[in-house]
């Protein structure tokens, strides 16, 4: 069934449709109730299924993912909110040092199925605090997934299988992709956890991106095509695990590729696909792979994000430098 | 030794001003003499005027989110009152009010919410910390500050400030344990205007009261009624009166209320009722201190019009200082990361450096 919905709205009957189908599912958070979330994801849930399923908790990060880890030890399907990705650092304990590590410390018998929602990632106008790109800290913490969904059919399939997953999941939602409005049809699978995408076709070089970057690589791939030049575009959506197969079969395909993302380039997810991209594909590629990443600065004020997020242009000045003389 | 009596709040806040402008004769606290009363009154004057224009510059685009400081005017004037100059104020994103009333230009507090830099104003110069927006995080700071200054010597008091939905995190409860274990001179001023965006103050406590968390640490609490700004200037008086004199921290919980949404992005309307706002509307802090100052002719209209003149300046400069773009300087992005630049950011910095220059060569050829 097609239909427009936004990437809000697709995570919303994600939400409705998990909490409809599994009794042990849980949905709790800061202002997620009444409210229905600061983004509205969880607008009516509340309403439609009780204040027992979707609630509001005190305001306590720490506490929110912590007793998502108790009520996972015992038999429900927490999925907390996290109001915005700087505000999720009072959880880190809990998520660095029992969400991620409990199944590995009791030898599979204790699973914590605990999906972790975090709007993030910046473009948004946000005043400190509200724009950080925190997948690298997660990504880098093993026993977590960590995924990314860059439109509203991977953002309400993603979410549908975090939730059904027995491993926990940090879920990236991009905020400047809240409100964009897409046709979709929800009852299309889309590819699982674990899985990247080919999203755009093409032969000469290839942009690797993921969440808010993706739209960034895909209008970088219509301005070169206007200039002759064709990029294939990957979605990489699903972080942790990573899709090495899919990535690097596209870099050979085309024997060039830049990686495109908001956060801090050094030691991020970013230098991770390039050092994977190089390592596996070192004899196709005829010329480095290039990153254009967020500058290794705290995220900057309104005013200047403009300056700091990664643009067409760069990409396209990347893309340029790939060592076209040698093709 | 204290006894556990002594570090638990009375029953009920005090009040030395009722609704009405009339003195509730309440023992315990002396009323804050003539001058401190129309002090405070011409900056409550002034913090509502300017939160009225703040409104109005966010409808412009000129501030990306404006948190609402109406109806809490008295807490925030009496935060910064209390304050002698070498004291500090740590405030929150919503005490704007606080850090004017302190002596800090509205064009430099505001910078944060125009979106500029992260903060405008000079916190050591001004005595003020950034404002804080990580909830409950400014507090063991507050703490640090302050054991700081004793550790010098010096007579410092540190004023922290958070809202009751901060009070769940767990640096409010580390803050007031470090506090009371090191007899930091800090009060601990929450301002509970009863929610935490949308999320009401039952979900945040099974406590009598907010004060009442003072004892399992040690400290003292009080509540004091948060829109008798009489009231707050006395009880926060003695608790900074307290602190100074070696006697440790004080937790004072202020009953106010938040009149507008939590910020410009916020529709109040989801989560609370119009007649628990018209009931607040009745307990409100400037009509109250202002039927006071004119039922004991404290206030001539002659008085009241110089403090309303001096806020329409205030606003006035507000919004001059606001409309005014300031050119985004880039190399702002890499200046201030580190003490010296890393090799990385020099490079950084080039690149974005050579991308402008390409621009402008662009814009001027076409
Ligand atoms: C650690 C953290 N979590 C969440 C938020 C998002 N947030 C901003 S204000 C707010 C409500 C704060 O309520 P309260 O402490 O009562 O202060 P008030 O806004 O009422 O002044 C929330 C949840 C935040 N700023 N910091
Ligand atoms: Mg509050």
């Amino acid at each position: 069934m097609h239909e427009k919905l936004t990437m809000a709205q697709a995570l919303n009957r994600a939400l409705r449709d998990s909490l409809a189908e599994d009794p042990s599912v849980l949905v709790f958070g800061e202002d997620v109730g009444p409210l229905g979330g600061v983004f509205r994801i969880t607008d009516g849930l509340t309403a439609e299924f009780g204040e027992e399923r979707c609630f509001d908790t005190p305001l306590a990060e720490s506490g929110i993912v912590g007793m998502a880890v108790g009520l996972a030890m015992n038999g429900m399907r927490p999925v907390v909110e996290m109001q915005f990705d700087a505000f999720a650092y009072p959880a880190f304990e809990q998520v660095v040092s029992h969400v991620a590590k409990l199944r590995n410390r009791t030898r599979g018998k204790v699973s914590v199925p605990i999906v972790i929602r975090v709007p993030y990632a910046g473009g948004i106008g946000g005043v400190e605090h509200h724009c950080d790109s925190s997948e690298s800290y997660y990504a880098h913490t093993p026993g977590l997934h960590v995924l990314a969904p860059a439109n509203a059919a991977d953002a309400y399939g993603l979410l549908r299988e975090a939730i059904a997953s027995d491993d926990p999941v940090v879920f990236l939602e991009p905020k400047k992709l809240y409100w964009a409005k897409e046709e979709v049809d929800l009852t299309q699978p889309v590819p699982g956890i674990g899985r990247a995408a080919v999203v755009r076709q093409g032969s000469d070089a290839t942009l690797i991106a993921y969440g808010p970057s993706v739209p960034v690589a895909l209008e970088a791939a219509e301005v070169a095509a206007q200039e002759g030049r064709s990029l294939q575009v990957v979605d990489v959506r699903s972080i942790v695990p990573f899709d090495d197969a899919t990535v690097c079969e596209a870099v050979r395909s085309t024997g060039r590729a830049v990686v495109v993302a908001e956060a801090a380039g050094f030691a991020s997810v970013s230098s991770e696909i390039v050092a994977r991209v190089t390592e596996r594909c070192f004899h196709s590629l005829a010329a480095p792979v290039r990153r254009v990443a967020g500058f290794d600065i705290p995220y900057p004020p309104p005013k200047l994000e403009h300056l700091h997020l990664p643009s067409v242009d760069r990409v396209l000045d990347a893309i340029d430098d790939l060592q076209w003389e040698h093709a | 030794m204290t006894g556990d009596f002594d570090l638990l709040p009375a029953d009920t806040p005090v009040q030395l001003i009722d609704p009405a402008g009339r003195p509730t004769g309440q023992k315990g606290y002396p009323l804050p003499g003539e001058a401190a009363l129309l002090r405070a009154y011409g900056a409550l004057i002034a913090a509502r005027r300017l939160n009225d224009q703040a409104y109005a510059l966010v409808r412009q685009g000129r501030l990306a989110v404006y948190p609402s400081s109406h109806g809490q005017e008295a807490c925030q004037v009496a935060a910064a009152h209390v304050l002698e100059d070498d004291d500090w104020l740590f405030p929150t994103y919503r005490d704007t009010a606080a850090i004017v009333a302190r002596g800090v230009d509205p064009v430099e507090t505001l910078v944060l919410l125009k979106g500029d830099w992260h903060s405008g104003y000079d916190p050591v110069a001004a005595k003020v910390a950034p404002q804080a927006t990580p909830l409950a995080t400014q507090l063991p700071h507050a703490v640090g500050v302050a054991h700081a200054a004793r550790l010098r010597g010096e007579q410092t008091v540190v004023m922290a400030l958070c809202g009751d939905g901060g009070t769940s995190e767990g640096d409010f409860h580390e803050a007031l344990n470090f506090a009371a274990v090191f007899r930091a001179p800090v009060v601990f001023f929450v301002q509970n205007n009863e929610y935490a965006i949308s999320v009401p103050l039952a979900r945040q406590t099974a406590a009598p009261s907010i004060a009442h968390k003072g004892i399992g640490y040690g400290v003292p609490g009080e509540r004091v009624d948060g829109n008798d700004v009489a009231a707050v200037l006395a009880v926060l008086g003695a608790a900074v009166a307290r602190a100074r004199a070696g006697e440790g921290p004080q937790l004072v919980e202020a009953h106010t209320y938040r009149m507008q949404a939590h910020t410009n992005a916020d529709d109040a309307t989801r989560y609370r009722q119009d007649e628990e706002v018209a009931a607040w509307a009745g307990r409100e802090p400037i009509l109250r201190m202002e039927a006071y100052l004119r039922d004991n002719a404290l206030l001539t209209d002659e008085q009241a019009r110089v403090y309303a003149e001096a806020a329409e300046a205030l606003a006035a400069h507000t919004r001059d200082g606001l409309n005014t773009d300031v050119a985004p300087r880039p190399d702002d992005l890499f200046d201030h990361v580190y003490a010296c630049r890393t090799p990385q950011l020099e490079e950084q910095s080039a690149l974005l450096a050579d991308e402008l220059a390409r621009e402008e060569a662009q814009c001027t050829r076409s």
